[in-house]
C-alpha cells in the first residue's frame, strides 16, 4: 500500500511537471505566419520563412489557410488571436481592412532595393495602396486543361469554360463568388472594363448568375487552390480554375501535360498583412520587412508569380519570364479590391444562397 | 415494529441527511467542472442568439432619435445628419464595414451600399454633415430613401431581439409589422426536413443491417460470438476520421469501387459517389451501426431461445411467432439504438463535411458554415438551438425509456 | 447446428440466408476499414490500387508515406499534441467521473435522474454545438488557444463515458463492504483504496481508454478552439482530406488502426477479468 501511494504520488507529480514543461515549451518566441501551401507555400517556405528563422532566431509556424476573411474576423472579433502575419488576396484586402481585421503597417520598416532604389520608388504603386499590407506577388487566376485528355478541340478562351458543348465534362471552380461571377460575365460577352460596373447592378449580378447556371451540374467546386492540380491530374475535372502558379509548378516540376487558358484571367496581388490585435506586432513588422526585401520577391518567380519591386525583375529566373502574369496583361482583367470590399458580403450571401437552390 | 421516539426519529433523519450530503459530495466537483466547462459555453451561445447590441453600440444617438419617429416616410432630416455623422466617425476608425454588415443583416444587399458612401462621406467635413449630411446622404444612393430601411434599422437596433429565430425558420418581419415567410429562397426549414430525412434514413438501414445480425450473433455459442462481436467492436473503437479516410479511398471518382466495378467490367465509366448524399448515408451508417446492434445484442443475448422454441414446438409458424413472441421482446433494444443513431445522426458535421459535397450536407454543417465562413454567429447560435432543443427532447425521450446511463458501450 | 424435428425446409433456408447477411454485414463493417492497410503502402501518390500493386510488384509498395509522417514537423507536433492533451483530459475525466459515478450509485443521492442525465449530456449533445459554443466562452477567458482550455474541453467530453463504466461495474458492489471496513475504523482514503477501487478497477481503465480516445479522436472541438500550436492529429488528418488528399493520412490511418485494435484488446481482456472478479463464468 505504501509503495504504491508513492507510486502514484509520483506518477501524478510527474505528469504535472510533464505538462509544465510542455506549456513553458510554447512560450518561446514564435510567429504564427499564414498563407496558401503547396507550392506556393513551398516558395515562401524557401525564400522567405526559412531564411529569415535563420536570420532573426525566432521559430515560425508557417500555416495554410485557404483565403477568405471569415478566419481572420473569427479571431479578431472573438480575441483568440492564433495567427501574426497573412498572406493575403487582395481581393479580400480591401474588405479585411475596412472593417479593422488588419494593423496599419508603418511605410519605414521597408528596406532599399538591393541596388539602393528607396522603397517607396521600388515597389510598384499597387504593392503599397493599402495601408494595411505590403504586396507580395502579381498572380492570376486562370484555367487549365490536360493536353492528353481533352480531345481535339481544346479550350481556347474564358467562352469554351461555359460552353458544355464544345468542350464536355466537369468544371472545377473555387467555391466562392469572387473571379466565378467576373468570369461569368466575360463569358456572356461583357467587355472586360465593363465587369465592375455591371456586376454592381441588381441586372449585372442576375446575368452571372444566369450564366453559371448554365454550367451549375457541371461544376466540382474547390475550397482550397491546392486541390486544383489534383483534380486535373485524377480526371476529376476536364477543365480547372486555379492559380497560374499552381499549374505552373506542376508543368515544370512533376512534366504534367497541363496547358494554361489565359484568355479571361483575373489578375491580382497578394500582399502580407498582420492581424489586428496580435501579440507579436513587432515581430510580424520585422518579418514582413524581411520578406518583401528584393531577393526574396524574386524567389517567387519559381512558381510563376511576379515581384512587386522594380529591382527584383534583374534577380529572377529569366526563364520564367514568359509564364507570368505580367506577360498577359492584354488578356486579362485586373480584380477589384474596391468592388469586393463593397459588394463581398452580400453577393457572398446570393452565391450560397444560388449554391444551395 | 415498534415506533420510535421522537429522538431516535430525529438522528435517523440526521443520519439520512448527512448519507445524502455525502454521495452529493462526491458528485459536486464534476457538476461544477461540467457546468462550469460545458453547460455555461453552451448557455452563453443561448443567450447570443438573442442578445445582439452591436448596433446600438455603433450608431447609439441615431437610435435615440429614431425613436421619435413614426414609420411613416423618412425619418427626420436631423436624424439623418447625426446618421451622417457617427457614420463617418466610424469609417474613420475603420468599424463602418461592422456597420454594413449588420445593416445587410437587417436589410438585404445594403452592405455595399453602406461601404461606399461611408468611403464619400469620410472625406467629408464633420460641420458641413452636421448641418446637411442627411441630404448628401440620400443622394449617395437611392437606397437610403428607402422608408423601409430605417424601419429595420430601428429593430436591428435593440439589444433583445428573436430576428435570428425568424431567420433560422425562412420567416422575415413585414413593413406592417407582421410575420411572414421569407421572400428569398428558403433554405433552413429545408435544411432541418433534409437533415431529419437523411437522419432517418440512416437509422432504418442501421435498423435493417443490425438486427439480423445482432439476432445472428446473439444465437451462437459464446466463443463464436465473442470472436465475431470484435469484427463489431473495431470499428467501433477506430478514430471517426480514419472510417471516414476510408469512405473517401473507397467512394471516390477513381477509388477502389470504382476500379473494381471497371475492371470486372460492370460499368465503363465511374460513378459518382463521393460527395453526394449517398456518400453521407453511407458513411454514416457504417460508422453508426455498432450503436445499433450493441443494445439489440445485449437484448437478444438476454431472451431464452427456448420462448421461442417452445411457440413452434406448440405448432406456431415461424414467422408469426417471431414477429408475436420475440421481436416485442427485442422493442427496448431496437428502440435504444434506433434513438441513439438518429440523436447522433442528427448532429453530425464531420463525416457530412467531407464526404457530402454540397447536396450531402446537414444542419451541422450550415452551423459550422455561419460560424466559420459567413462570421454570422448570432444565426449559428440560433439553428444551433433550435437544433438543440430538438436533440434535447429526443434525450429526454430516450432517458425515459432506455435510461441515460444505460447507453451499451462494448 | 442440428435442427430439431419441426423445423421445416423454409427454416433451414431462412437460417442459411441470416448466417449469409449477416457475413455480409460483418464485411461491410469491416473491409472499408482493412482496405487502407495495403493502400497506405503505395509507393504512388494516389488513393487507389494501381496495378502494381495488384500484381503484388515490389517496387509499386513502399514505405515512403510512413517515413514522411515522421520527418514532418507539422505530423510531429501534432502527435506530440494528441497525446499530451489526451493524457490530461483523461487525467481529469477519469478523477472526476469516478467519484462522480460513486455519489451518483448510491440510493440515497438526490435528484440522481436528473444529474445523471445532465452529466451524460456532453456525450449527447452535437459537438458542433459544444464547439461553438465553446469557442466563445473560452476565447472570453483566454482559454481558447491553450493547452488548458482544450484538455478542459476534452476532459468534459470524455466524462460520461467514465461514469456509465464505472456505474456498471458498480452496478454488482455491495455497499456493505465500504460500511463494514469503515467500521473496523479503516480510514475513508484506504477504504477508497483498498476496498472500492479493486472492484472498480476494470470500469476505472475502460472508463480512462473511453475518454482517452474520445480526446484523441476529437476533431470539431479543436477545429473551432485550437491555435496551430495545439494541432492534434485529427485536425492534421481533416485539413489533409479537405485540401491535399496523399496516401500521409492512409499511412496515419493504419497506425491509428493498430492502436485501435491494441485498446481494443486490453479491454476485452478488462471485460473478461472484470466478469471472472465477479464470478461471472463466461
Amino acid at each position: 500500500m505504501r509503495i504504491k501511494t508513492l507510486t502514484r504520488i509520483s506518477t501524478v507529480a510527474l505528469s504535472a511537471a510533464l505538462f509544465g514543461t510542455s506549456l513553458s515549451a510554447q512560450a518561446e518566441q514564435t510567429l504564427t505566419v499564414v498563407s496558401w501551401g503547396g507550392a506556393y507555400g513551398a516558395a515562401q517556405k524557401t525564400h522567405m520563412v526559412d531564411p529569415f528563422q535563420k536570420e532573426s532566431g525566432t521559430k515560425v509556424l508557417f500555416e495554410d489557410y485557404s483565403g477568405g476573411i471569415a478566419e481572420m474576423k473569427a479571431q479578431v472579433e472573438s480575441g483568440n488571436i492564433q495567427w501574426d502575419v497573412v498572406d493575403v488576396e487582395v481581393i479580400d484586402l480591401e474588405r479585411a481592412c475596412s472593417e479593422g481585421l488588419l494593423e496599419e503597417i508603418p511605410r519605414d520598416i521597408l528596406p532599399a532595393g538591393v541596388d539602393g532604389t528607396p522603397a517607396a520608388d521600388d515597389f510598384i504603386p499597387d504593392a503599397l495602396s493599402s495601408e494595411c499590407a505590403i504586396g507580395n506577388i502579381v498572380w492570376s487566376v486562370v484555367f487549365a486543361y490536360n493536353k492528353d485528355t481533352i480531345g481535339a478541340t481544346p479550350a481556347a478562351s474564358v467562352k469554351d469554360f461555359f460552353d458544355t458543348s464544345k468542350i464536355a465534362g466537369k468544371r472545377a471552380l473555387r467555391k466562392r463568388p469572387q473571379v466565378n461571377m467576373e468570369w461569368a460575365l466575360l463569358a456572356d460577352g461583357v467587355a472586360p472594363k465593363d465587369v465592375y460596373e455591371l456586376l454592381a447592378t441588381p441586372e449585372g449580378q442576375d446575368r452571372a448568375f444566369k450564366k453559371l447556371d448554365t454550367i451549375k451540374k457541371d461544376i466540382v467546386w474547390f475550397d482550397s487552390w491546392s486541390q486544383a492540380p489534383q483534380l486535373l491530374n485524377d480526371g476529376g475535372a476536364v477543365l480547372v480554375q486555379s492559380a497560374n502558379g499552381r499549374f505552373y509548378d506542376a508543368i515544370r516540376k512533376e512534366n504534367k501535360p497541363f496547358e494554361i487558358v489565359w484568355d479571361g484571367h483575373v489578375f491580382d496581388l497578394d500582399a502580407w498583412s498582420v492581424l489586428k490585435g496580435t501579440k507579436n506586432k513587432e515581430e510580424a513588422f520585422k518579418f514582413i520587412a524581411f520578406a518583401t526585401q528584393s531577393k526574396p520577391l524574386a524567389g517567387m518567380s519559381d512558381v510563376a508569380y511576379g515581384p512587386t519591386r522594380k529591382s527584383s525583375t534583374p534577380l529572377m529566373d529569366p526563364a520564367a519570364a514568359p509564364h507570368l502574369p505580367t506577360a498577359h496583361l492584354d488578356k486579362g482583367l485586373r480584380a477589384s479590391s474596391e468592388f469586393w470590399a463593397d459588394y463581398g458580403e452580400s453577393l457572398g450571401e446570393k452565391f450560397n444562397e444560388w449554391l444551395l437552390k | 415494529m415498534s415506533a420510535l421516539n421522537p429522538e431516535e426519529l430525529q438522528q435517523a433523519r440526521r443520519a439520512e441527511r448527512r448519507k445524502r450530503w455525502l454521495a452529493f459530495a462526491f458528485v459536486v466537483p464534476l457538476l461544477v467542472f461540467i457546468l462550469l466547462s460545458f453547460v455555461a459555453p453552451i448557455g452563453a451561445m443561448l443567450y447570443r442568439s438573442v442578445h445582439h447590441p452591436t448596433v446600438a453600440e455603433l450608431i447609439p444617438q441615431t437610435l435615440t432619435q429614431l425613436e421619435a419617429w413614426d414609420g411613416q416616410g423618412l425619418p427626420a432630416e436631423q436624424t439623418l445628419n447625426t446618421f451622417t455623422v457617427e457614420l463617418q466617425a466610424l469609417a474613420k476608425e475603420r468599424l463602418s464595414g461592422k456597420l454594413a454588415e449588420e445593416f445587410n443583416r437587417a436589410y438585404a444587399g445594403m452592405s455595399s451600399v453602406v461601404k461606399s458612401s461611408a468611403r464619400k462621406l469620410r472625406r467629408e467635413k464633420t460641420e458641413d454633415l452636421q448641418s446637411a449630411g442627411g441630404q448628401r446622404l440620400l443622394s449617395l444612393h437611392k437606397r437610403w430613401n428607402e422608408p423601409e430601411l430605417w424601419f429595420q434599422v430601428k429593430r436591428a437596433g435593440a439589444p433583445y431581439t428573436y430576428d435570428y429565430y425568424l431567420t433560422a425558420l425562412d420567416l422575415e418581419i413585414s413593413a406592417e409589422g407582421g410575420i411572414q415567410s421569407r421572400e428569398q429562397a428558403q433554405i433552413y426549414r429545408q435544411l432541418y426536413g433534409k437533415t431529419l430525412n437523411m437522419a432517418l434514413i440512416i437509422t432504418l438501414f442501421c435498423a435493417l443491417l443490425g438486427y439480423p445480425l445482432a439476432y445472428f450473433l446473439a444465437n451462437l455459442p459464446d466463443k463464436k460470438a465473442n470472436l465475431l462481436m470484435i469484427l463489431v467492436l473495431l470499428p467501433f473503437w477506430t478514430s471517426l476520421l480514419v472510417r471516414t479516410t476510408a469512405w473517401i479511398a473507397l467512394l471516390q471518382t477513381n477509388g477502389v469501387i470504382n476500379s473494381f466495378l471497371m475492371g470486372i467490367g460492370l460499368t465503363s465509366e465511374p460513378l459518382e459517389m463521393l460527395y453526394t448524399p449517398f456518400a453521407t448515408v453511407v458513411a454514416m451508417t457504417h460508422i453508426l451501426l455498432p450503436f445499433m446492434v450493441l443494445p439489440l445484442y445485449s437484448v437478444m443475448r438476454g431472451i431464452d431461445p427456448s420462448y421461442l422454441r417452445a411457440a413452434m414446438s406448440l405448432g406456431a409458424k415461424p414467422i408469426p411467432a417471431f414477429v408475436r413472441i420475440y421481436f416485442p421482446m427485442t422493442l427496448p433494444g431496437l428502440s435504444a439504438g434506433a434513438l441513439l443513431v438518429f440523436i447522433i445522426s442528427v448532429g453530425y458535421y464531420i463525416t457530412p463535411a467531407l464526404v457530402g459535397g454540397t447536396d450531402g450536407q446537414m444542419i451541422s454543417n450550415i452551423i459550422a458554415f455561419h460560424m466559420q465562413s459567413s462570421n454570422n454567429w448570432e444565426l449559428a447560435a440560433a439553428l444551433g438551438s433550435l437544433l438543440l432543443g430538438l436533440i434535447l427532447l429526443l434525450y429526454w425521450v430516450y432517458d425515459r425509456f432506455v435510461g441515460a446511463s444505460n447507453i451499451k458501450l462494448g | 447446428m442440428a435442427h430439431p424435428a419441426y423445423y421445416g425446409l423454409w427454416h433451414k433456408l431462412g437460417s442459411a440466408l441470416l448466417k449469409g447477411s449477416s457475413y455480409v454485414v460483418l464485411l461491410f463493417l469491416i473491409l472499408p476499414i482493412l482496405v487502407i492497410v495495403p493502400l497506405s503502402f503505395n509507393a504512388e501518390p494516389f488513393f487507389t490500387f494501381t496495378e502494381g500493386m495488384l500484381r503484388f510488384d515490389p517496387d509499386a509498395y513502399s514505405l515512403r508515406w510512413y517515413e514522411q509522417i515522421f520527418t514532418d514537423p507539422k505530423w510531429l507536433l501534432s502527435i506530440k499534441n494528441s497525446f499530451i492533451i489526451g493524457l490530461f483530459s483523461t487525467l481529469l475525466a477519469t478523477v472526476l467521473g469516478t467519484c462522480a459515478a460513486i455519489g451518483l450509485a448510491r440510493d440515497e443521492m438526490p435528484g440522481r435522474r436528473f444529474i445523471t442525465a445532465l452529466l451524460l449530456s456532453p456525450m449527447i449533445v452535437p459537438l458542433i454545438i459544444t464547439a461553438a459554443g465553446m469557442f466563445f466562452f473560452y476565447s472570453k477567458f483566454n482559454l481558447a488557444a491553450t493547452y488548458t482550455g482544450i484538455v478542459i474541453a476534452h476532459a468534459a467530453l470524455g466524462t460520461p463515458f467514465v461514469i456509465i463504466t464505472v456505474t456498471a461495474t458498480l452496478a454488482g458492489f455491495d455497499m456493505s463492504l465500504v460500511r463494514a471496513a469503515l467500521n473496523l475504523g479503516a480510514a475513508p482514503l484506504k477504504v477508497f483504496f483498498d476496498v472500492i477501487m479493486p472492484l472498480i478497477r476494470p470500469g476505472v481503465i475502460s472508463g480512462a481508454l473511453f475518454a482517452f480516445i474520445t480526446s484523441f479522436d476529437e476533431v470539431v472541438v479543436i477545429l473551432f478552439m485550437a491555435g496551430p500550436q495545439q494541432r492534434t492529429i485529427p485536425r492534421q488528418m481533416f485539413s489533409g482530406l479537405r485540401e491535399q488528399i496523399n496516401p500521409t493520412i492512409l499511412a496515419v490511418a493504419t497506425l491509428l488502426i493498430v492502436l485501435s485494435v491494441i485498446l481494443l484488446l486490453t479491454l476485452e481482456w478488462l471485460r473478461r477479468r472484470s466478469q471472472h472478479m465477479r464470478g461471472i463464468e463466461n
